[in-house]
């Protein structure tokens, strides 16, 4: 259908590039979301201000911004600090960390909201019910409250995964090769931009679909337990 | 500090930009979704399904490669867009920025009014019916009102969602709000400090709006409120 003029093995490598970034950004979204959620719901007042600030910006600056802001203005905020400091110093980001720790750093924002909404869906007479056969904290979180807190999460997780991975082709404006990026010098080779983005835009469009399919599975997995009329 | 302060007038007018942007596709989005939502509902499969695409292309998409699309894209076909005077369109990078946010905005709108049209009560409707309403008649006054007010809470998600995403066009050139950040980084070599500048304006904007959409979620549901003056108190049946 399309001719890459040879050039379909950039957006290959740019397509594994893509779904690497993802992944690890998952990972860092998923941890500060659980990190998140516990500060949101923590007894401690300075936890759930520094929790609730970090939701507050996220939701109000854009990723654009903020992967700019990490990759040209963290390492000079470090040279910097140095400097007055008195050290002289040079230092480069590398562009995939750089990726991984904004995209995943704003989709934490919106797992903590995940995470918190799927623990307050458990019902509160379980929690008790351990607390009253003598379950530690732990014990109680691994086998009661996790367990279920993942069932409640995972239509939420399934929706940031999605807007994650179309986040990541932002990434493409630091240069790393990912799908967008190889795709764009592919496209300026050839001449022939409508056909490479169009190529490359339904190639985001086949992720979604696998992703979405996968949710499917994953939910009914989930909820193979749950009685339903 | 004096860099920050020296840049703000400029900030600011990158700011206009993005305002501007930012509200002529979510009025252009808004008129494209409401047909696009009654559409995607059709019995017919010939008018359900095109836009069924366009919603599921637009959504399943990033931005960034719908702006390149056409914005780049266009060039590849600048004989016929010349010959069919669209090239003065679409050589600016305005209009395509434009028409980029307002394909986006359309599809995700159309896609929550949707939902909203669907979360009518039924009731409602066939009590409209009943009173022997027309589809027309039953459409102005009874589903759209109420989609509309049911669907203000994700709508105004959408508007801040549409307000982050413009900063994207600033890769085509565009001088909004991220644009002239950029720039006067690229002369000055202080991003941490401008980039922080233009994320504290953009936090006060999208904070705006959503200040405004309360604004509007209260005046709207009225109806729901006890009345201020009520000497008897209603009484909440838990």
């Amino acid at each position: 259908m399309f001719d890459l003029k040879g050039y379909g093995w950039m957006l290959w490598d740019g397509v594994q590039l893509t779904i690497a970034v993802a992944i690890c950004a998952m990972v860092v979204a998923l941890l500060l979301g659980l990190i998140g959620a516990w500060g949101k719901l923590s007894t401690s007042r300075a936890t759930r201000l520094a929790a609730e600030t970090y939701t507050t910006v996220i939701r109000g600056v854009p990723e654009l911004i903020l992967i700019l802001l990490v990759y040209y203005g963290v390492p000079t905020l470090i040279q910097d600090v140095a400097e007055t400091m008195g050290f002289d110093i040079f230092i480069d980001f590398n562009s995939f960390i750089a990726g991984v720790l904004t995209i995943g750093f704003v989709y934490g924002a919106f797992a903590t909201e995940v995470f918190r909404g799927a623990y307050q869906a458990v019902p509160r007479g379980q929690i008790e019910a351990a607390y009253a056969i003598g379950m530690s904290r732990i014990l109680m979180a691994r086998r009661i409250l996790l367990p279920q807190m993942w069932r409640f999460a995972l239509p939420g997780l399934g929706n940031v995964w999605m807007v994650l991975i179309k986040a990541t082709a932002l990434i493409s404006i630091i240069q790393l090769p990912e799908l967008m990026r190889n795709t764009d010098i592919a496209a300026r080779a050839v001449r022939q931009p409508f056909t490479f983005f169009f190529a490359a835009s339904l190639i985001y469009l086949a992720i979604t679909v696998v992703s979405m399919l996968a949710q499917q599975r994953g939910e009914a997995w989930a909820n193979r337990g749950v009685r339903r009329s | 500090m004096e860099l920050i302060w020296n840049s703000l007038p400029r900030l600011f007018d990158g700011a206009l930009l993005t305002i501007e942007i930012t509200a002529v596709s979510v009025a252009l989005g808004l008129l494209a979704a409401v047909p696009l939502a009654l559409l995607r509902l059709s019995h017919n499969p010939f008018l359900r399904l095109p836009v069924y695409a366009y919603i599921f292309y637009f959504r399943g998409t990033p931005f960034i490669v719908q702006l390149f699309l056409i914005y780049y894209g266009s060039g590849q076909f600048r004989d016929t867009l010349e010959s069919a005077g669209l090239w003065i369109f679409f050589r600016e990078a305005y209009f395509c920025a434009i028409l980029a946010l307002t394909l986006n905005t359309a599809a995700y709108t159309a896609e929550i009014f949707r939902g909203a049209i669907q979360g009518v009560p039924f009731g409602e409707i066939e009590a409209a019916r009943a009173c022997g309403m027309s589809r027309g008649l039953l459409y102005r006054r009874i589903i759209l009102p109420k989609a509309l007010r049911l669907a203000l809470p994700a709508y105004s998600n959408e508007v801040v969602f549409l307000l982050q995403t413009t900063s994207i066009v600033s890769i085509i050139a565009l001088l909004d709000l991220t644009g002239v950040a950029r720039v006067i980084i690229a002369r000055s070599f202080e991003p941490y400090k401008l980039f922080l500048a233009a994320a504290v304006i953009y936090l006060v904007m999208t904070y705006g709006v959503l200040y405004v959409f309360k604004k509007v979620e209260f005046w709207l549901s009225g109806h729901l409120r006890e009345r201020p003056d009520d000497s008897v108190k209603a009484v909440v049946v838990r």
